[in-house]
């Protein structure tokens, strides 16, 4: 970089920075990780482990003969049911092990790439946006060690994952190797994603867009090898486009194999390597995709909290909005597969629909209505939580002195939550039907139509679980129990059925109380109910807002 | 003996922005250096040039004679560095944080530690998220002050302290030029700059406008006078050097560049003069003058 020595500017990239130490500092830097993550990486170990230490004791009570298990393996036979859950192999003699690994596998492999998503970020990207890193930076710390430290705090979290899971499953019985292989496909999804974390920090320029990348990308596996696994028994080429489908494809518990690992760990390794090479040639708290200027004066929208909001949110409500709209789309173009599926073994359709008589199609596209109602259900407290931040940062205080008044900025947030989950709620229920309508052709009459506007009957409850999040905010308490409920209801309405829960449980979960549209005809007391608790929870939310002191 | 830091034709860009055009800046050893320029003038990118983390796009930059973005690692255990915007990990405690930042720096000896906590009344076992913005700021110079290093770098370092706290830091600004360090100050604290540097560098949008002793400096900026004369004075509005003439009474006040002064007086002792003062330029005078977006046309 100096004009004496031009030449020297193309190579103190890597070159240059290796020769000074680029990871001098990483020792400490990793320990001081692992202190902050003290009480985060046992919480989500544990909590997963719990997870499968409760379905390995539950299951056998749940399915006490192979004919139980057998009824369950029918399912996973079904496009539909194989798209939520894994390939399905070793059907024809299914068991606990081969349950897990079908059916289990890919939820926890989804919750350990979230831990490592926002491990990575927390200790890359989110540092150097609040300056901490330069502070860090300016001691004896090499271009590469603050990197270097949050991958050595990913490896730590999700060994600790693999060994708790793996405690967990060999403490039910389960065969020694099978589970190791399981444990390591979870921590291996995990890796690639804390890796691809470690990508998007270095090009995006704040931690919520890193954030977001990563989330997009892990979706996309998702919804990959989803696709994949309903195209075939067994799964197809698609299932293995997705890091998450080669964890699935060690087919634990049927048929080991630890091969299809290798393509994660390698994965891996190239992604931090990108990390790498794009970490040595920018500049400390600068992004690859770069800042653009602004408008000057606030437009009229902004000169109101509900504007305010708006405009902080709207590329975050906009990314959801094309995911779960692609997500639906996709998802309903499963459609015409399922209704042959159907028509081959009609006996599939009291399962899934639970309903008899009823089109098998509708029925399907009901129930994968609930479970993108679940996704909009998660936005709508995550925006809500977002107060926190802005409360903790002083802006927040900024707003109130300024006149905002705190009913009016709450209300204001939460005016805009709902709307933009309105508007979630309608692209997922818009990319179903459309989806499906156009997969089945002519005989779909007006089934696109009628899924948009059955989506909107989870609108109160997605209200409920805002109003729930604006409660724990007025109050000031952890979000944690508003988290406790919304996953619960998830695990509830997603594992339910499998884990043949009692009918009055399965009916109690909140997601369990809107009806099934389309499939059942509209019935709007519950709806009016679940209405009438989100007004109830935001009555309480806002006083206690007002009573309480700011935290910043 | 080389200079400390050396900046030579440094510009760099960010996007449209330019935010630093042709910077020069230099620092012998052992000299405390004012670093001055209105909001948004380049001063804390050139500091992140000279810690390693921005790249510049052209021009020499030299930190102890060696390039910080390849050699930052090396450089670094030789200085020490203090945002004007600390910000901590809001669940560490303060002396936490300091023992992570000095242990990053290759340590510090607690003696020191422990002194500084006491002069700067800070609690080191409360967590960062209840420090207000002084006592972060506080945690910062702490860590930085506690290693024995050969370069402070400052970025107003000061702008959250309390007067008592402040006269702390000019303390230990005294006692590392005392222990012949060198310190880069960069403020808008010109009562500090005053008391505290012996040279300083004003920029504005990018560019050095002004370098060299505070007593040299003083020399570009006009004196105020005062005078009270028997026969009328008013004829000194002629002279060249003389601006902003004003009447208060009988009292009549004007400026005058630093080389007009002789000229004025020559021409005012046949006047009968009963009283004269002329008070030279402060220095919130000189940085008025030299921030304001006219100051290249008054620059001798
Ligand atoms: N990351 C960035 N992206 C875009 N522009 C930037 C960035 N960092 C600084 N700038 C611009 O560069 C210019 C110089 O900024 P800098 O922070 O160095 O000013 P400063 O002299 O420290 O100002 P202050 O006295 O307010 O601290 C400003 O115009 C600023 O807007
Ligand atoms: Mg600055």
């Amino acid at each position: 970089m100096s004009t004496e020595a031009p030449s020297r500017g193309q190579q103190d990239g890597l070159q240059g920075a290796r020769a000074a130490g680029a990871l001098a500092g990483t020792g400490r830097l990793f320990r001081f990780a692992l202190l902050r993550d003290r009480l985060r990486i046992p919480l989500w170990a544990l909590a997963l482990g719990g997870l499968v230490g409760y379905f390995g004791a539950v299951l056998p009570l749940a399915y006490p003969d192979q004919a139980a298990l057998q009824t369950r393996a029918a399912i996973l036979k079904d496009p539909s049911g194989a798209l939520l859950s894994g390939p399905g192999y070793g059907l024809e003699n299914y068991t606990l092990g081969a349950m897990l690994a079908n059916e289990v596998l890919g939820v926890l492999a989804v919750a350990a790439a979230l831990m490592s998503i926002f491990l990575v970020v927390r200790h890359t990207r989110a540092e150097e946006e609040s300056g901490r890193a330069e502070l860090v930076r300016a001691g004896v710390v090499g271009r590469y060690a603050p990197l270097t430290a949050a991958l050595g705090a990913l490896l730590v979290a999700n060994g600790a994952v693999a060994v708790i899971l793996a405690a967990a499953m060999l403490g039910n019985g389960l065969a020694g190797a099978d589970s190791l292989a399981l444990a390591a496909g979870v921590a291996a999804v995990g890796l690639v994603f804390g890796a691809g974390a470690a990508v998007t920090s270095q090009l995006s320029q704040s931690a919520r867009g890193a954030t977001g990348l990563s989330g997009g990308a892990l979706g996309l596996a998702y919804l990959l090898r989803g696709i994949g696994d309903a195209q075939r028994v067994g799964g197809s080429a698609l299932s293995w486009l997705s890091p998450i489908g080669w964890s699935q494809q060690t087919r634990a518990f049927v048929d080991l194999r630890w091969w299809p690992l290798l393509p994660s760990v390698v994965l891996a390794a190239l992604l931090c390597l990108a990390a790498y090479l794009l970490a040595s040639r920018r500049d400390l708290g600068a992004g690859l995709l770069a800042a653009r200027p602004g408008p000057s004066r606030a437009s009229r929208a902004l000169a109101s909290p509900a504007g305010l909001v708006l405009r902080l949110e709207r590329g975050s409500i906009l990314s959801w909005c094309l995911g779960l709209f692609a997500f639906a789309l996709l998802t309903g173009s499963m459609g015409q597969t399922i209704v042959e599926s159907f028509e081959a073994r009609p006996e599939l359709a009291v399962v899934i629909g639970g309903t008899t008589g009823g089109d098998a199609l509708r029925a399907a596209l009901s129930a994968f209505l609930r479970y993108f109602a679940m996704a909009v259900a998660v936005h709508a407290v995550v925006t809500v939580n977002r107060l926190r931040r802005e409360e903790d940062s002083g802006r927040t205080a900024l707003l109130l002195a300024a006149g905002a008044g705190r009913a009016r900025l709450l209300l204001h947030c939460l005016a805009v939550t709902l709307a933009a989950d309105a508007v979630l709620l309608l692209a997922a229920g818009f990319g179903l039907g459309a989806g499906a309508a156009s997969a089945v052709g002519p005989d779909a009459g007006n089934l696109a139509l009628d899924v948009t506007a059955a989506s909107l009957a989870y609108l109160p409850l997605v209200s409920c679980f805002a109003a729930l999040a604006a409660l724990a905010y007025g109050l000031r308490t952890g979000s944690w129990w508003v988290w406790l409920i919304l996953i619960a209801s998830l695990l509830i309405g997603l594992y339910g059925p499998i884990l043949r829960l009692p009918e009055t449980l399965l009916d109690a979960e909140p997601f369990g109380l809107v009806p099934s549209v389309p499939s059942v005809p509209l019935n709007g007391t519950p709806l009016v109910l679940i209405g009438l608790t989100a007004l109830v929870l935001l009555a309480a939310a806002v006083p206690a807002f007002r009573r309480r002191d700011l935290s910043a | 003996m080389s200079p400390v830091i050396d900046v030579h034709k440094l510009s760099k860009n960010f996007g449209a922005v330019r935010a630093l055009d042709e910077l020069d800046l230099r620092l012998e050893a052992g000299e405390v250096h004012g670093f001055l320029g209105p909001n948004g003038a380049g001063k804390s990118t050139t500091i992140r040039v000279l810690l390693g983390a921005a790249k510049a796009d052209s021009g020499t930059v030299r930190l102890f004679g060696e390039d910080p973005w390849a050699e930052a690692v090396r450089l670094h255990r030789r200085l020490s560095y203090v945002p004007g915007d600390v910000n901590l990990w809001p669940k560490i405690t303060g002396g936490e944080a300091i023992d992570l930042l000095v242990s990053l720096r290759g340590g510090a000896d607690n003696r020191r530690r422990s002194e500084l906590l006491e002069r700067f009344d800070l609690d080191p076992s409360r967590k960062a998220r209840t420090y207000s913005k002084g006592n972060r700021q506080k945690v910062a110079l702490v860590a930085a002050l506690a290693s024995d290093v050969e370069l402070l770098v400052l970025d107003e370092p000061t702008s959250g302290l309390d007067p008592l706290m402040e006269r702390v830091f000019q303390d230990c600004v005294r006692e590392a030029k005392a222990a012949e360090r060198t310190v880069l100050l960069s403020s808008h604290l010109l009562a500090e700059v005053e008391t505290l540097c012996d040279r300083v560098t004003i920029i504005r949008q990018g560019r050095t406008v002004q370098s060299g002793a505070l007593s040299e400096l003083r020399h570009l900026a006009r004196a105020a006078v005062s005078v009270v004369c028997g026969k009328d004075p008013s004829g000194v509005a002629l002279l060249p050097g003389v601006h902003d003439i004003r009447r208060d009474g009988e009292r009549l006040l004007f400026s005058v560049e630093d080389g007009a002064l002789p000229a004025v007086l020559e021409h005012l002792l046949p006047l009968d003069i009963r009283s004269f003062t002329s008070t030279p330029p402060t220095l919130e005078e000189l940085f008025v003058h030299q921030y304001s977006p006219d100051a290249q046309g008054a620059r001798p």
